[in-house]
């Protein structure tokens, strides 16, 4: 039996009359990367804001690496690496000056912060920039800095909001090198993506349209099931009934 | 405390990052210290006078001459009609219309009393207050020096005459930028605080670096305590900065012990901090949080006695400056630095901005939530 | 319009003008979805108002002093009785000696000590002549000012029914009279100081940020690749705030009729011309700093230090311009918003008409014209 580090029961999140996440049930085990794929608006963000503890939940359970999503968000906060839609490191420091505070908040020693980011740094060529202010590197590397300093304190689960949006095919390629390599490492990957070549690199995914999940499995056994030949078919499939978009 | 640590190194290189925040604190107080004390001379002087002597003797001269000789009067019109003076009272020209009656001189002389007009505009109160009262005495003190010249020596014998001497504490030479200087200076400390620290957590959540901490196990009460750190910091240099300037520009040294002042000072920002900090986590927008701060500041600053006096507001207006902790700062300021008032002396301050300042922060760290 | 360069001429204006409306409907709904800055905006001036109508005075009332009475006889006990029973005064507390006026002063709730010597009601009756001495916490000079004057009155009324019998030759009476502002109240130069500050918060600094912050969220290039001259989404973004300025002109003329009493003497009709003419300066300045600026803090920055303080400082209604120093004096006539204060102080104080204030008018609309040119200038560069 796989060891379940996430686990979702009917999780629901109103907003007024809206529901944006629909009874989600679901299990993600240790180690595996999990896709989350959903039409814009179909609550993607919202349910990864509830998993992360950053939104509380209408109703419904969930325990993330063995924590309750209500109670001890504060003990999730210490299990998790997050990466938001938005570019959210600061862009008026410097590579390194983010690296050492995320490091530091998240409790690591002088020595650890140290080798952290020359590891790091080293790892994403970053040599050169390593001085240089953020707001002053192109998209796509910061993209992977986020990532890496959303690992940096070595989180059992890492959730990554649509990392790789506006980023070039050679750029997302080696994005998911980053996250293949951290997988490795026995991190629990929650990816949510509009890219259905990134679903296939996934282990297993589930769809949720207007709120609901719709569909979960290994992307060959949702192709399997769905009659397709490529995941963009399931999608189109599933998402075609959506009543809501952008 | 670890955390604090970085939280502190953080928003210490962002601030140093940011010209606009640099200029703020090492321009704001020169310029405004050195500028607004200047613009905000209430100092009753150069009362324009419009003068309609319709008598033409040597009395109405003579009079008119002691009333300019005065030096709080500068004379903007000598009409003959009451209506040309008039409008120079509307054109802005003349706050003061002394009008002498025709058959003035023949009128003292031969009936031993006669009226003058005065008229006062009084849309500036405190001119029009002061420059009637200036006008009064110095009439009354022509009244007395003709009388002496035409009744030789017999007056004063039968009456009871009671002399006033007065003399003024802590500002002799009334300059009234005395008065205004410290007042400034506390609400600089005020505005440069509480704006900065209102701005400052909304930044972060109109970038979205918010996100990225509300996603740490950071505790609300150290991310609170990294902001209000820097912000305190900063505060105290602008204090210290605006002490220097209102040395060497005004000469104003406080009476009182530094050490006091600081003091208060110390706690006084914590409470302003707190405020913009609560602010700042109720907006989402820049926009929002300049604007509801702005709000404020103009309700503390009007509130807070720094032009008008507290104790001539009505009740209901007391009661509210009893909420606003920049009356209490400036009151300190002034007592402090003009006076020389001891601790003991404000005692009472001291306790009732301590709670502010607990009030406010803890406010701000309840409103701050990690998660919605 | 180049899309539309096939149509007649009056088919393109209609269009163009439909387009505009959009636009306009568009930055409406900006500003009213934003309920914390509309309830700041309609309710800065209300709070104004209220303080200024209600809570400030110059007047100087309910002052606490302290009395040292060595005397403690008829006189002294006449004196201060009077001084009790007058509305500027509160004898707070009676000190023994006068070591206690310093720290009564530090303590920061006396404003005035009177002294009486000893002996003072037989020094007044047998020698004729007697002191009284007051000393003034001067920190405050016009308090002190003031005071020790009302003292010395309350003083020589004492004096003057002592000497009854004793009628005093040659006396000049001066007779007072207050014109337009006879309670003395503050709200009377406020009312307009207030429309100026309010005019320059909404149109200056919200039309600035509003610009800007379409221009840091990138909004703005996709209205300016739109098939529709950049100058007039400029303007969509204005009109809004003239409107909401208008209705605040309104409300606070509302306020200082129903609520303060006091009436607008002159034409209403012109006065909202004036303002329109003045809040269309502010707009161009508005617009102005949001052609140069690129982030929203240094337009509040601009729009705080820049104009906001120049207008509380310099137009003339908190702190009187004659009696700045002759280089600020001089700086003052920059200000938009010092010839709006004389204007609006003109119509609605003093019930002056349009040839009172044709010079000021003038001088406002040159500012305007300047301003505009200016700002067309630097948008066009800017786009170019």
């Amino acid at each position: 039996m796989q060891d379940v580090v996430i686990k979702t029961d009917n999780l629901t999140k109103r907003f007024g009359d809206f529901v944006a996440a629909n009874a989600i049930t679901f299990e993600v085990y240790k180690g595996e990367i999990f896709g989350f794929l959903g039409a814009n608006g179909a609550g993607k963000t919202t349910a990864m804001r509830m998993l992360c503890g950053l939104s509380k939940p209408s109703s419904g359970n969930a325990t993330i690496a063995g924590y309750d999503v209500y109670r001890e968000t504060e003990e999730i906060k210490k299990n998790i690496g997050y990466m938001s839609q938005k570019f959210s490191l600061y862009e008026d420091l410097t590579v390194l000056e983010n690296i050492r505070f995320f490091g530091g908040i998240y409790g690591l020693t002088n020595n650890q912060l140290k080798t952290k980011s020359e590891e790091l740094i080293e790892r994403l060529g970053l040599e050169s920039e390593a001085k240089k202010l953020v707001g002053s590197l192109p998209l796509g590397w910061k993209q992977k800095l986020s990532f890496s300093v959303a690992v940096l304190h070595e989180p059992k689960i890492v959730f990554l909001d649509e990392p790789t949006g506006g980023v070039d095919p050679v750029t997302r390629r080696q994005f998911w090198d980053l996250i293949y390599a951290a997988a490795e490492n026995g991190v629990t990957i929650f990816v949510t993506t509009h890219y259905m070549d990134e679903a296939e690199y996934c282990n297993r995914i589930s769809i949720m349209v207007d709120g609901k999940v719709e569909a979960l499995d290994s992307p060959t056994q949702l192709k399997r099931n769905f009659n397709a030949s490529s995941m963009d078919e399931v999608f189109y499939q599933l998402a075609r009934g959506a009543k809501r978009g952008d | 405390m670890r955390t604090v640590r970085f939280l502190l190194q953080k928003e210490f290189r962002q601030i140093f990052r940011n010209k606009a925040i640099i200029a703020m604190i090492c321009v704001m107080p020169v310029v405004q210290l050195a500028v607004l004390p200047w613009a905000a001379d209430y100092e009753v002087k150069n009362v324009n006078l419009a003068v309609v002597d319709h008598d033409h003797s040597t009395f109405s001269q003579q009079l008119v001459q002691t009333v300019t000789a005065s030096g709080y009067f500068r004379l903007t019109g000598y009409n003959d009609s009451y209506d040309e003076a008039m409008r120079l009272v509307e054109g802005d020209q003349a706050d003061l219309i002394l009008e002498i009656p025709s058959g003035f001189e023949r009128n003292l002389v031969r009936e031993n009393q006669q009226k003058l007009f005065v008229a006062v505009n009084a849309i500036n109160g405190t001119k029009a207050n002061l420059g009637g009262a200036y006008l009064a005495e110095i009439i009354k003190n022509y009244n007395q020096t003709i009388r002496t010249e035409l009744v030789t020596g017999v007056t004063g014998e039968s009456i009871h005459a009671i002399e006033v001497t007065s003399s003024n504490w802590f500002n002799p030479l009334m300059n009234y930028k005395f008065f205004m200087v410290p007042g400034i200076l506390a609400i600089l400390i005020t505005m440069v605080g509480g704006f900065l620290s209102a701005l400052n957590i909304v930044k972060e959540k109109e970038v979205g670096t918010i996100e990225q901490i509300n996603v740490t196990p950071i505790r609300k009460h150290h991310f609170i305590l990294g902001k209000l750190i820097p912000f305190w910091v900063l505060g105290n240099v602008v204090f210290t900065l605006g002490l220097i300037v209102s040395w060497l520009i005004y000469g104003i040294v406080p009476e009182g012990n530094l050490a006091v002042l600081y003091l208060f000072i110390a706690i006084y920002l914590v409470s302003v901090l707190g405020f913009g900090l609560l602010v700042s986590t109720f907006c989402e927008t820049q926009q929002q949080a300049m604007f509801i701060m702005f709000f404020f500041m103009m309700l503390f600053i009007l509130l807070g006695g720094l032009f008008t006096s507290i104790d001539s507001m009505p009740e209901w207006a007391k009661t509210v400056t009893r909420f606003n902790p920049v009356r209490y700062l400036i009151e300190v300021m002034r007592m402090v630095i003009l006076k020389g008032s001891e601790i003991k002396n404000v005692v009472a301050h001291l306790i009732i901005v301590t709670l502010f300042a607990i009030g406010l922060n803890a406010l701000a760290i309840l409103n701050y939530k990690k998660t919605s | 319009m180049k899309c539309f360069t096939n149509s007649p001429g009056a088919l393109n204006a209609e269009i163009s003008m439909k387009q505009f409306i959009t636009f306009v409907r568009k930055e409406f709904a900006h500003v009213l979805r934003d309920r914390k800055t509309l309830l700041i905006l309609f309710g800065m001036p209300v709070m104004q108002i209220l303080i200024f109508g209600f809570a400030l005075t110059n007047e100087v009332k309910n002052s606490a002093i302290v009395v040292v009475d060595y005397a403690q006889d008829e006189a002294s006990q006449k004196l201060i009785s009077r001084i009790e029973a007058s509305r500027y005064f509160e004898v707070s507390k009676s000190a023994a000696d006068h070591n206690q006026i310093e720290e009564s002063f530090k303590e920061g709730k006396v404003k005035l000590a009177l002294i009486f010597p000893q002996n003072f009601y037989s020094d007044l009756m047998h020698q004729n002549k007697a002191q009284i001495q007051i000393i003034t916490d001067a920190t405050d000079p016009n308090t002190a000012n003031t005071l020790a004057n009302y003292v010395t009155a309350i003083i020589q009324d004492y004096q003057a029914d002592l000497n009854q019998n004793a009628s005093l030759p040659y006396r000049i009476i001066p007779e007072t009279k207050m014109l337009y502002n006879p309670q003395l109240k503050s709200v009377h130069g406020f009312v307009p100081g207030v429309m100026a500050l309010v005019l320059m918060l909404v149109c200056v600094m919200m039309t600035a940020v509003s610009i800007v912050r379409e221009k840091e969220m990138g909004t703005m290039e996709i209205l300016l690749v739109s098939p529709f001259k950049p100058l007039l989404v400029i303007l969509s973004k204005a009109v809004p705030y003239l409107i909401l300025s208008l209705i605040n002109v309104a409300s606070i003329l509302c306020l200082s009729v129903f609520v303060l009493d006091l009436p607008v003497n002159g034409s209403l009709l012109l006065l909202f011309a004036e303002s329109t003419l003045f809040i269309i300066t502010c707009l161009t300045i508005g617009i102005f700093i949001s052609v140069r600026t690129a982030s929203q803090q240094v337009a509040m920055l601009i729009s705080l230090m820049g104009m906001m303080l120049p207008t509380i400082l310099f137009s003339g209604f908190m702190f009187p311009i004659e009696n700045m120093p002759k280089v600020l004096q001089v700086i003052t006539n920059i200000v938009p918003a010092k010839w709006y204060y004389i204007i609006v102080k003109s119509i609605m104080i003093k019930g002056l008409g349009f040839s009172a204030i044709w010079k000021e008018t003038l001088i406002l609309a040159g500012m305007t014209l300047f301003l505009l040119i200016v700002s067309l200038k630097n948008f066009k560069i800017r786009l170019a």
